[in-house]
């Protein structure tokens, strides 16, 4: 069996475990019960499945004999701006009451994205 | 065992199915909400599913262009979902 049958072996193996788990999110997506849950299905999408599929390209491209790892660029942007995102999308849930629990704002101090309620106790030096 | 090259084609065939299955699940979620957190979510999750196609089209046909395509996509999905968290947090993007 020479390199190329196993390269090829490889890069199916990589496109059926890259599809797996981006279908896995996508149905935790559709699936889950309430908005902050559902934050976390995604996160298989961005990790494993386009990791997967990122790297099946690039073997492929490899048996195919023009082989380069700029397919790293791609996994690397992903994985680095996955959880900002994530932090932004909570913070949305949060700001719009979508979470079931929102968290109490820390002593003396109020969350910065959420909207001021009645209860609410404004620090002194707090501008307008 | 099956050859290499139908071994391939096959799970390149499934490939293309899952992810567009995928694709559509995020697309339902993006109708039925409910919160704007949830359709920001779904409109990310459609970003990285559109780079899977891109890549996976850029496997089946064999060729190495579709690789700035992926990349210019990956770069602006990022940006416009922080664009819109912000609008949704703030009201504006650019204070």
């Amino acid at each position: 069996m020479s390199w190329d049958i196993i390269g090829t072996y490889a890069v199916a193996i990589f496109l059926l475990i890259g599809a797996f788990f981006t279908l896995v999110g996508a149905i935790g997506l559709f699936r889950l019960s309430d908005a902050m849950t559902r934050l976390h299905a995604p996160t298989k999408v961005g990790t494993m499945g386009i990791g997967a599929l990122l790297l099946a390209s690039m073997t492929s491209g490899f048996v195919a004999g023009n082989g380069s790892f700029h397919e790293l660029l791609i996994m690397a942007f992903l994985f680095v701006t996955a959880p900002i995102s994530a932090n932004f999308m909570s913070k949305v849930n949060i700001h719009t009451k979508a979470s079931i629990a929102p968290p109490d704002a820390p002593d003396k101090q109020t969350w910065s994205t959420l909207v001021k309620r009645d209860g609410d106790e404004v620090p002194k030096d707090e501008p307008a | 065992m099956i050859p290499a090259d139908e071994f391939l084609s096959l799970a390149l065939a499934i490939s293309f199915a899952t992810v567009a299955v995928s694709q559509l699940l995020a697309m339902i979620r993006l109708v039925i909400g409910p919160g704007s957190g949830d359709r920001i979510l779904a409109l990310d999750t459609m970003v990285v599913n559109a780079i899977a196609l891109i890549v996976l089209l850029g496997i089946s046909q064999g060729t190495r262009i579709y690789f700035e395509v992926a990349l210019i996509i990956a770069m602006l999905g990022f940006v416009s979902t922080v664009a819109y968290a912000r609008f949704v947090l703030r009201g504006d993007i650019i204070e």
